[in-house]
């Protein structure tokens, strides 16, 4: 038996003993579940892109058309996860902290994106945010801001995909954050403006990060509540998800392969910086 | 500590709290933005699908290829819900109930399918049972479709809904603890007894809320669907991509009729969810209290 480390006093062991039984099967079936469904296939997709080569691959990255639809996609879905932020956390406050009427329907409304089809919430989007739509029409008269068929319209749909992440990563932080700390602020004087940035909103900042993260992770892949709204013209409004599935219909693999596995590297590096926001707010403040 | 005194009092304690005209604000910003962003779209869906009365919203979901692409949803989310069911039973009661190197990297590994494009979740089943592949032409030696057709809708949709169940199984599982299970290993039990008579009933709301997020995902995917489908009408087209078919067929009012169908899904979802939180609420009081 070997050492987990040197010096350490207790011997590897690689489980913990337990008196239920089942261990082997429940791993066993876990992990070939998980491989055959979701390894194998992304190992799939690891081993298309590097069978394409560096400098085939850099062609294709840099490829002016796949660079601006990167652009959007990565561009809109930072935007529109600032927004979410700074609502999803205003609508998360709302919803812990004020008790109105309506109030259990507005919660529950929250996680309307979860469970829409993103066709289904594309095409309500569309019809409302066209230039000739209920609001399209308004944002275009009054204001003269054109939202359908533009990038402002992918950051639109994007806002409506990544707002729940945001309100449900806040929320139970904020329900279980001790309100004597606020008393203790106020009573040492500190104006009400003071107590919420000094003294909540830091107890908040990692379930506010990780809600940003998990929303723009989100928005950067979105494929179908964006593709209605969107325009898609190249060059101007077309996503990177369109842009793979033009290249597989020109039975350009190779293209599709390449874009997909930018997108995929940055996505993972997105999920382990949640991770790792997680396991620091876990180690500092106690909570998830 | 009972539950009923508990509000009570966090109400007298506004003292610390924003003023009336601050509070009046923050609602009215909060709700503004909902209506715009959330409840105007789930508003359009319906007010356009009966735009034209109900004798065109009826026909367009009486129509042959609405129905076939009705049958093949269903169809899908019949296989795809019991698999991943079965996966993420199996995935919470390891995790919850063991402890084992390696821990969090499997609930990393179960969490993948998230940050996955869907699009690119089609794309790698494309690229592993696609023509150029290493299985593809000998799959289509012995005669098997799975590319544009049924099993690769129902692989694409299974990866994509991998994650929910098990997500929603494992914190709960993990806050339960074992020492129910304990015990009735000690008074005789088997395992699957056990399993079934102590660990299923004490999960049954969260289980059943993971299926009705699973299924309601299941109905709706687009991107990977899309992907893996090859749009071939009547045949392999799901209620999601005749919604897209009608749509830029300039049929709004027949695509919103469908869309209307799975909207109501997704309320149907929310509603139990909202039941089942207000009834959790209530059993993990009612398991304080003992």
């Amino acid at each position: 038996m070997t050492a987990a480390a040197p010096g350490a006093a207790q011997t590897f062991r690689w489980r913990r003993r337990s008196v239920l039984p089942g261990f082997g099967l429940s791993m066993g079936y876990t992990i070939a579940y998980l491989s055959l469904i979701v390894l194998i296939p992304l190992a799939g997709l690891a081993i298309s892109s590097a069978s394409l080569g560096w400098t085939e691959f850099w062609r294709i990255a840099t490829d002016q058309r796949v660079l601006k639809a990167l652009q959007l996609s990565f561009g809109a879905a930072m935007i529109a996860a600032i927004v979410n932020t700074v609502f999803g956390v205003l609508v998360a406050w709302v919803l812990v902290r004020y008790r109105f009427p309506g109030r259990r329907w507005l919660d529950a409304a929250v996680d309307l994106p979860f469970a829409l089809p993103t066709a289904v919430a594309g095409i309500a989007l569309a019809t409302l945010y066209a230039p000739n739509g209920p609001f399209g029409a308004i944002l275009d008269d009054w204001f003269n801001i054109k939202v359908g068929f533009t990038p402002t319209g992918v950051t639109m749909a994007l806002i409506f995909v990544g707002l729940p992440f945001v309100v449900r990563t806040v929320q139970p932080v904020l329900q279980e954050i001790d309100r004597e700390t606020e008393e203790v602020s106020a009573t040492l004087g500190a104006g009400r403006w003071r107590t919420v940035t000094r003294v909540i909103l830091p107890g908040l900042l990692p379930a506010i990060l990780t809600g940003f993260a998990l929303a723009f992770a989100r928005g950067v892949g979105e494929y179908g509540s964006v593709i209605f709204i969107a325009g898609n013209l190249p060059y101007q409004s077309e996503i990177a998800p369109l842009l793979i599935i033009i290249r597989l219909e020109e039975n350009n693999y190779a293209g599709a392969t390449a874009i997909a596995a930018i997108m995929l590297v940055i996505s993972f590096a997105m999920l382990l910086v949640v991770n790792l926001l997680q396991g620091w707010s876990r180690r500092y403040f106690g909570h998830v | 500590m009972s539950e009923a005194a508990a509000p009570r009092r966090k109400r007298r304690r506004t003292a610390v709290g924003e003023g009336p005209m601050t509070r009046a604000a923050l609602l009215t910003a909060a709700f503004v933005f909902l209506v715009l962003i959330l409840i105007a779209p789930l508003m359009v869906v319906f007010v356009e699908a009966l735009s034209r009365g109900l004798g065109v919203y009826f026909n367009a979901l009486a129509m042959p290829d609405t129905l076939s692409a009705l049958q093949l949803t269903l169809l899908v989310a019949a296989i795809a819900v019991p698999a991943n069911l079965v996966f993420g039973i199996a995935a919470s009661w390891l995790i919850a109930k063991f402890d084992f190197k390696g821990k969090a990297f499997l609930v990393t590994l179960i969490d993948l399918p998230f940050a996955v494009s869907p699009v690119v979740s089609g794309l790698i089943f494309v690229l592993l049972f696609g023509a150029n592949s290493l299985i593809g032409p000998m799959l289509s030696d012995a005669g098997i479709k799975i590319l544009f057709a049924v099993p690769g809708i129902v692989l694409a949709t299974i990866f994509i809904t991998f994650p929910f169940i098990a997500r929603e199984l494992i914190p709960l599982m993990e806050q339960q603890g074992s020492s129910e299970e304990e015990a009735a290993l000690s008074l005789g039990a088997s395992g699957w007894r056990t399993f079934f008579q102590v660990t299923l009933p004490n999960v049954k709301w969260g289980l059943l809320y993971g299926v009705l997020l699973c299924n309601a995902r299941a109905m709706g995917e687009f991107g990977a669907v899309s992907v893996v489908s090859g749009h071939i009408r009547g045949q392999t087209n799901t209620l999601p991509l005749h919604i897209e078919i009608l749509y830029n067929d300039n049929k709004a009012a027949a695509a919103f009729a469908v869309a209307s169908l799975l909207a109501a899904l997704a309320l149907v979802t929310l509603a139990v969810k909202t039941v089942l939180e207000a009834r959790f609420a209530g059993e993990l009081a009612a398991q304080r209290r003992h």
